[in-house]
């Protein structure tokens, strides 16, 4: 593939990796600018077809207006929801300092 | 260059669906104030692989009585979507939220609210309503610059929010805040949000300068601050332009503790938050039925609660404004109207030395010590000629420390004015006893009356009825004349 019919450009990928908070190496940036305008280019030829007359498809199972009625459930034990948590501090869960 | 430069001003509230028994999207409870961290959680409010949310049938019911009481027009279809970004308050990396798509919109949009600033009607546009999860709550022990962590409490994550959207129609600070105590008061009157509880409220500003950029100001979390903190940035950007400094879009944080406005770089744009379709949750279809239902059990607003204090009450627009500001303050007056019967002193009391104790003491109405059985019964008192107006005052602050009715606020601190005549004639003889030359100035001069009257208050620490201390020093001098 040219330089020139590139669509997503590496400070793309960049950008990306930074919102997705991945460190990507020099080699897997190149890797996957490749790889995402491979994809983008099979997207580019779905867009080909003509669905001016097709409504867009944001569920596939066709149902509405599913809802559960204002009721408290019990939650779980703070052990339990903890349990996970690679580290936790006095019922909290610990994260790195966010500036 | 002139510094009257046309300011706008746009408003972002979240408002938390505080009367819901349990959360957005999964039955925890949405009691979480002043509960230990991670007791209101389940896996959906986790974000945990493998958990279905699925909407509180409520929560979609209250954002459409808002969206109809701000004159909203409704969606016929409305989509969840998700915003995705990375931060510790979402466990699930994205937020439910809603967003403008193809097929379907926001819950409501279209809508205005009609309020009062400076004794003038002023309408501001509302661009949008939408439904919206509350993030957990990140935690800095010793403070965000001392503590080397970050600590996370999900049991605010997935609380419903209501995230209501102005056009940029604010001219003024003062505006703005006019706005959010007129949007607290109708969501009160809805029975949905309850404005005295902390951080129920929360506000994003935009403000731009002619002449300058749209700055946005993230974190405001009181009334006070929104007027405080869009003043300063007014300021801040008036002085920039006055220095011909060239600046553009930008996003900058409310510090309330510095009171100042810092900038705050976020490297996310709109696009980044890669908005998509929802796809756990199905699409709402708001049938007219469920709208003609909603406009049916439709309270009555602030604005038509004023038209009824004027008409009904006879209370000046102004008194009938203040006091439908707040809903716990119009219901106090009707409740003790019900039980006094008079509206006029009762707003009066309010509006004066009630607003001010509660101010002093920072306490909401709802919180405060005194109901209105109790301020009745301290009218009732004044009526019967019991207490003066200036004791009363004293009462009132008294009642609002202890939670005592007035009377038993007269009693203890013996603040019954003294109307029994004997005694009082027993402490007028003392008076003129010991006060021989005052008494023959009194003889001659029918001022010097004011000296014995003084006296008589002094002993009597204030209590005597000053009529009837008057009226009874007079007659013995006119005895003394006789003799
Ligand atoms: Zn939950």
């Amino acid at each position: 593939m040219g330089e020139k019919e590139k669509h997503i450009s590496r400070s793309q990928v960049e950008h990306l990796a930074w919102l997705a908070r991945l460190e990507l190496t020099e080699e897997e940036k190149e890797l996957y600018t490749q790889q995402l305008n491979e994809i983008l280019e099979y997207f580019n030829r779905l867009s080909e077809i003509d669905t001016s007359n097709v409504p867009p498809t944001y569920h596939v199972i066709g149902k509405v207006n599913v809802f559960r009625e204002d009721e408290v459930q019990p939650s779980l034990k703070t052990e339990e929801a903890l349990k996970n948590a690679p580290r936790k501090r006095n019922g909290f869960f610990e994260a790195p300092k966010i500036l | 260059m002139s510094l009257d430069l046309k300011v706008k001003i746009g408003l972002e509230v979240h408002c938390q669906l505080t009367s819901l028994k349990s959360k957005l999207f999964c039955g925890c409870s949405s009691n979480y104030r002043g509960k230990p961290p991670n007791t209101c959680v389940c896996p959906v409010c986790l974000g945990l692989p493998g958990a279905m949310p699925v909407v509180n049938r409520k929560a979609v019911e209250m954002a459409l009585l808002i969206a109809l009481a701000l004159n909203c027009k409704i969606a016929k279809t409305t989509f969840f979507a998700r915003k995705n970004y990375f931060y510790p308050d979402l466990p699930k990396n994205f937020q439910i939220s809603q967003y403008d798509l193809e097929g379907g919109e926001p819950l409501a949009s279209n809508g205005y609210v009609t309020f009062t600033v400076n004794k003038t009607r002023k309408t501001v546009r509302i661009r949008r309503i939408h439904l919206e999860e509350d993030p957990g709550k990140l935690v800095h022990p010793g403070g965000i610059g001392v503590s080397p962590y970050t600590l996370v409490d999900y049991n605010r994550s997935g609380i419903a929010l209501v995230e209501i959207v102005t056009e940029p129609d604010f001219e003024s600070p003062v505006e703005a805040r006019s706005f959010l105590q007129k949007l607290r008061s109708i969501l009160e009157h809805l029975g949905v949000f309850d404005g005295s509880l902390e951080g129920a409220m929360r506000c994003d500003a935009n403000v731009s300068v002619e002449g300058g950029g749209r700055i946005e100001i993230k974190n405001i979390s009181s009334f006070k601050d929104v007027e405080r903190a869009l003043s300063y940035e007014i300021i801040r950007q008036k002085d920039l332009i006055k220095k011909g400094v060239k600046f553009g879009m930008e996003t900058r944080h409310w510090d309330e503790t510095k009171r100042v406005t810092v900038t705050l770089r976020t490297k996310e744009e709109e696009q980044d938050y890669r908005y998509f379709v929802e796809p756990d949750l199905c699409p709402i279809v708001i049938g007219d039925e469920l709208i003609e239902k909603l406009k049916k059990e439709m309270p009555e607003l602030p604005d038509a609660r004023k038209e009824r204090f004027i008409r009904e009450y006879g209370l000046p627009e102004y008194n009938a404004e203040v006091l439908v500001g707040e809903r716990a303050l119009a219901d106090f007056f009707e409740e003790c109207v019900k039980i006094y019967g008079k509206p006029k002193p009762i707003a009066n009391w309010l509006m004066g030395d009630f607003l001010q104790c509660l101010h002093s003491l920072d306490v909401s109405v709802s919180q405060c010590k005194v109901k209105p059985e109790h301020l009745a019964d301290m009218l009732m008192l004044i009526d019967k000629g019991d207490i003066s107006i200036k004791i009363a005052k004293k009462v009132l602050w008294e009642m609002m420390k202890t939670g005592k009715t007035a009377s038993v606020v007269v009693e203890e601190k013996g603040w019954r004015r003294i109307t029994d005549e004997k005694f009082l004639l027993e402490v007028i003889g003392k008076v003129f006893q010991e006060n021989s030359k005052a008494v023959k100035d009194a003889l001659v001069d029918g001022k010097a009356i004011h000296y014995l009257v003084g006296k008589v208050m002094e002993i009597t620490k204030g209590m005597a009825d000053p009529e009837l201390t008057n009226k009874l020093i007079r007659e013995k001098l006119a005895e003394l004349k006789n003799d």
